[in-house]
């Protein structure tokens, strides 16, 4: 761990100026991603700007009928709210279905969304990166590659996006709202906020440097049968093979998006339209152009797999 | 204490106190985090923080480029590579050099340690270093490095198969039979505490607080890493966050942090970071394993043979999976050997049940293949070809075996008639659920263990040997025997362990250390008793000691009153004689496991799981239940998740955290049971126990694998079972 300045934020656009205005500058919130790789030298923030003190602890209705949810109330909270819970239950099975309860307790929802890859190679300084350490090159392609993903990867970095919560953030259209250091704020659809990275797997979040998360809103509930499947190695505490989110109406219409598979969570709209055809052709449709190394391509039948277990429960 | 004849009645067999399920009497220390572990010991004044830096290679050479800025960096007070250190010695139970340059041995291989005031600058100064290595090709395929592989024996010497009768005839005409490869893959101990020591200097005396099973050993072998009399060492380790045999030996913590402190001129704590634990110590070896079984129609094993390949640097040893195969089962025509590659991959040695968790792996889930082709229940198949003598040397009987009870018995509570013998047949929903079952087998093994034993006026009884807790029970266990053979509570004993002040007992490794540390107690305390009888003018041999009493014919006396005029003390070791050699000395059981296969994803989970054990008499049945589900914890990881991946381009194990290496977690292990058939082996030692903590986990990975079998009628021979393996083979979508 590098040597670092600290400082606690009094308010948004503050804190948003403290990072904004200074190279090597990070935000941390509840610090259980951050801290970890700080530790083993892949983040080297020369300062942080601690955002825990903001006004940002709240779950709120919206006029529009939906949830805006605080970017520092933390996934215990979020997962366990009762409005949540009945009208966005796929988001609650997600974050449950993540981490362990201590880390949840002190997880938050904005860094939660930012949360790092978890390529084995990315965590090893002694390994080429292109991601740690851009034009490094890449390690994990030709490696072991099990865990990594199997579409909207390039050859640069064949990584995932790591997380369950947003897959289901994905999946039911939330919107990612910010602040910057001159005050002005942004809403940007969480389908660009996690970006397919190409030849830059060091840009993954649609951020600006020092533009701060202050919440998430979810439009007007869905409605339907929602769902959370996720496919690991143990019970709990492992990150994802594969996972589903999906909602599943009662004439068999939906969404579905993927977890595990891409650096973002991977929803195609014109594929979840073949919903009531059934898991293959959904599949068929989303991972079209997939490009699996021989570690994973597992991960293509087990997505329809997964999907079909899905389907299967909503039809019971 | 000479055992060399089965033992006779003895204060043991009261078992007014041996036998008991008696609390640990650690619990309250560790449950209050006041034990004291090794990186925590305020004893050392003042120290400084050692981080250690390791090789970014596998192979080859180095150059440091910048040391002089590492030394100038905040806070730093010294660093110490292979140059600044002088000739070090290489304990001879240790493969790879511990502190590596300019040769490279294996990845992560400590290189140097600097030093500073704080944690936090040392390791920032250690980040800082600059190393210019110089790559050499090295071998990191076990499978390429197996084609020219020769056969050597348990300790790595070259040798030839093991051979009874004419194997390959008696294979050939074998009207059943079955030739198949079972592979295992490297395994991470993953012990919760990590290796760390601290070590001060006390002008040529050396004192180290460290986390080692085996004090004797680790005291010696730093000694002979440093080139110093090992007198001059104290070693210390009075409690241990597990160790699973990755702290059998020496390592880098305790070198690092003695040479550091020398340097430094204070106390030096050192402790290893987990991302850096998997490639810098030692780990159990991947095996690639073929067995043949042929058998005649009714089920009797007429040729078992097995054979097994692992690798390991220059010198090292191979990991002895056919061990189980040469006396487990019946079988007059019988074929073992060892196959040994070089690997530049880290060290390979002992994890716990060395040999047996992997050969069983593979055993027993060709003894289910072959059972399916006899058309045979499994538990009969094995019931058929039990054996009462070793199979190669049939005038050698085992002291106990009691292999079919456990298998009848185990079947019969487990409910295994319920299981349909066709596969892929019983389902729970989404759930394809089956069960299996295999043998558990596992080599007790004894060895010289010392003791020392004081009474007080007070009636108090301390006793003081260097066997090691590993989080094993040896503090409660030690206390059950000290108070049973005087004759008072337990809360009347002291117990003191894990110093090279005291006796040197067997430690803790290979299931060896509760009965052998206890007869040492024991022998002990039978000094002590006479010392005791003769001080109050009794005759030591009829003498009753008892509730904190003496008694002889009508008269009687208070423990306490023989020490009234200053401590008593006995002092003794066990040592044996040929009774192991006259007898065949091992542990059985059986598990059996029910799992739940989801039928779209494939994944794995256990539903439940039963151990039968017969491992001679049980000491303390709660403690020893911790070690056996423990192990069957361990057994599922190994079954379904535990894989240490090996980068071949660069030859290091890529998931070198606990998040990548994943062992079970509670949610995985949702019912476990276990039963000890009431035993006691008179030619074991005059406790009359043997071990139990490797045998709860030899068998139990073939016992899910078969599961998962008699759940989906898929075959995997390749561990972990991950859901990859098979999932193409799974029923169809419908
Ligand atoms: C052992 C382990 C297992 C895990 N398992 C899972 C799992 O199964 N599934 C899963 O989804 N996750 C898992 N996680 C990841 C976990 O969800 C994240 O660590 C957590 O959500 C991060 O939240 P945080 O508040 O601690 O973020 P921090 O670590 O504080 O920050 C993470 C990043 O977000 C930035 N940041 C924080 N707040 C803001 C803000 N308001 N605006 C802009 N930037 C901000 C920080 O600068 C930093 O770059 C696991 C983590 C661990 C350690
Ligand atoms: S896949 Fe991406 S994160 Fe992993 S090593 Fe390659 S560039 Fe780095």
């Amino acid at each position: 761990m590098k040597a670092f300045t600290y400082e606690r934020a009094k308010d948004p656009v503050a804190a948003a100026r403290a990072v904004a205005g200074r190279p090597g500058a990070k935000f941390i919130a509840g610090g259980t991603n951050l801290l970890d790789l700080m530790k083993i030298e892949v983040e080297v923030p020369t300062h942080l700007v601690d955002v825990q003190d903001l006004p940002f602890d709240k779950i709120e209705q919206t006029p529009e009928g939906g949830l805006r949810i605080g970017a520092l109330v933390t996934n215990t909270d979020l997962a366990t709210d009762e409005r949540v819970r009945r009208d966005y239950a796929v988001l609650s099975r997600s974050i449950v279905a993540g981490a362990s309860g201590q880390l949840r307790n002190k997880a938050s929802t904005a860094g939660n969304l930012l949360q790092r890859t978890r390529c084995p190679y990315f965590y090893d300084t002694n390994m080429a990166c292109n991601k740690r350490k851009p034009g490094s090159g890449c390690a994990a392609i030709g490696g072991f590659s099990r865990q990594l993903g199997v579409i909207g990867v390039s050859k640069s970095c064949i990584a995932t996006f790591p997380g369950d919560m947003a897959v289901a953030l994905r999946l039911l259209d939330a919107v990612v709202e910010t602040i910057d250091a001159k005050g002005k704020t942004r809403a940007i659809p969480i389908a660009e906020f996690h970006m397919l990275w190409g030849d830059h797997p060091e840009r993954e979040f649609a951020l600006a440097p020092g533009e701060l998360i202050t919440a998430v809103t979810l439009p007007q509930p869905l409605g339907g049968k929602h769902y959370y499947e996720k496919v690991r190695d143990r019970a709990s505490y492992a990150f994802a093979l594969v996972s589903v989110a999906a909602v599943i109406q009662p004439d068999r219409t939906g969404r579905v998006a993927f977890g595990g598979v891409a650096p973002k969570p991977w929803r195609v709209e014109a594929a979840e339209a073949l919903l009531p055809q059934g898991a293959v052709a959904v599949t068929a449709k989303a991972f079209a152009g997939a490009t699996p190394t021989k570690d994973n391509a597992f991960k293509l039948p087990l997505a329809t797999r997964a999907l079909a277990s899905v389907i299967a429960q909503a039809k019971a | 204490m000479k055992f060399d004849t089965p033992a006779q009645t003895n204060p043991i067999d009261k078992m007014a106190v041996v036998g008991r399920p008696v609390d640990r009497i650690d619990g309250p220390l560790k449950t209050t985090g006041t034990a004291t572990y090794a990186y925590e010991h305020r004893e050392a004044i003042n120290p400084a923080y050692g981080w250690v830096i390791g090789s970014a290679i596998a192979k080859g050479t180095l150059r440091w480029l910048n040391l002089n800025e590492v030394k100038a960096a905040p806070g730093v007070i010294a660093v110490v590579t292979a140059q600044d250190a002088g000739p070090l010695g290489k304990a001879g139970r240790n493969t790879a050099k511990l502190l590596g340059g300019p040769e490279v041995d294996h990845y992560h291989q400590a290189i140097g340690v600097v030093v500073a005031e704080t944690l936090e600058q040392a390791r920032a100064a250690a980040a800082l270093a600059r190393v210019e290595y110089v790559r050499a090709g090295g071998q990191f395929d076990l499978v390429q490095a197996l084609a020219t592989a020769s056969v050597v024996d348990d300790s790595g010497k070259p040798s030839a198969p093991e051979i009874v009768g004419t194997f390959d005839t008696a294979f050939a005409a074998a009207p059943v039979k079955l030739d198949a490869e079972y592979t295992t893959p490297d395994h991470s101990h993953a012990m919760m505490e990590p290796f760390a020591s601290i070590a001060v200097w006390n002008n040529d005396e050396l004192t180290v607080w460290t986390s080692n099973q085996m004090i004797d050993w680790g005291r010696g072998d730093l000694a002979k890493t440093l080139n110093m009399p090992k007198e001059k060492i104290r070693f210390l380790s009075p409690y241990i966050g597990g160790g699973f045999g990755g702290k059998l030996w020496l390592r880098v913590d305790a070198v690092l942090a003695a040479l550091g402190a020398k340097a430094a001129g204070r106390a030096v704590k050192v402790t290893l970071p987990r991302p850096f634990m998997t490639n810098n110590s030692t780990h159990r070896p991947a095996t690639r394993q073929r067995i043949r079984i042929g058998a005649s129609l009714d089920g009797t094993i007429t040729a078992i043979g097995h054979e097994s390949g692992s690798g390991d640097l220059p010198g090292g040893g191979p990991e002895t999976a056919t061990a189980q195969t040469r006396l487990l089962y019946a079988g007059a025509n019988r074929l073992t050997a060892l196959r040994l590659a070089v690997l530049d991959l880290p060290e390979g040695n002992a994890m716990r049940a060395p040999g047996e968790a992997p050969g069983m792996m593979a055993l027993e889930i060709a003894m289910d293949e072959m059972a399916e082709k006899l058309g045979m229940d499994p538990v009969a198949f094995r019931i058929k070809n039990d054996t009462q003598v070793d199979p190669a040397k049939p005038e050698r009987r085992f002291s106990q075996r009691q292999l079919v009870r456990c298998l009848t018995e185990g079947a019969e509570r487990f409910g295994w008639s319920r299981r349909n013998p066709k596969p892929g047949q019983a389902r729970d929903g989404r759930w394809l659920t089956g069960m299996g079952v295999a043998a558990a087998f596992r080599n007790h093994l004894n060895g010289t263990s010392a003791a020392r034993v004081h009474l007080d006026a007070s009636g108090m009884v301390t006793v003081e040997t260097d066997m090691t807790d590993i989080g094993t029970g040896s503090y409660t266990i030690i206390a059950q025997t000290a108070a049973e053979t005087m004759g008072v509570p337990v809360e009347a004993v002291s117990v003191k362990l894990g110093s090279s002040d005291f006796p040197v007992s067997v430690g803790s490794g290979g299931q060896w250390g509760a009965a052998s540390s206890t007869a040492g107690v024991y022998a002990a305390c039978v000094k002590l008793r006479e010392a005791i009888a003769q001080k109050l003018g009794f005759d030591p041999a009829s003498a009753l000691f008892e509730g904190g009493f003496v008694r002889s014919g009508n008269r009687s006396a208070r423990l306490g009153e023989a020490a009234a005029q200053g401590r008593l003390t006995g002092e003794d070791k066990i040592e044996y004689g040929e009774l192991g050699k006259t007898w065949q000395l091992s542990t059985f059981g059986a598990h059996f496991v029910e799992v739940g296969v989801d039928a779209y994803t494939g994944v794995t989970r256990i539903r439940r799981m039963l151990a039968v054990c017969a491992a001679g008499r049980i000491i303390n049945p709660k403690s020893a239940r911790s070690q056996v589900i423990g192990a069957m914890t361990m057994g599922v990881g190994s079954a379904l998740m535990e894989e240490l991946v090996v980068d071949k381009r660069f030859g290091f194990f890529v998931n070198h955290d606990l998040a990548s290496y994943e062992v079970p977690v509670h949610a995985d292990i949702p019912h476990q049971e276990v039963i000890f058939l009431d035993e006691a082996d008179d030619k074991a030692n005059p406790m009359k126990a043997k071990g139990v903590g490797e045998l709860g986990l030899c068998g139990v990975g073939a016992a899910v694998a078969n599961a998962i079998y008699n759940a989906t009628g898929v075959r995997i021979r390749d561990y972990p079972l991950t859901p990859d393996k098979y999932l193409d083979k799974l029923p169809p979508l419908v």
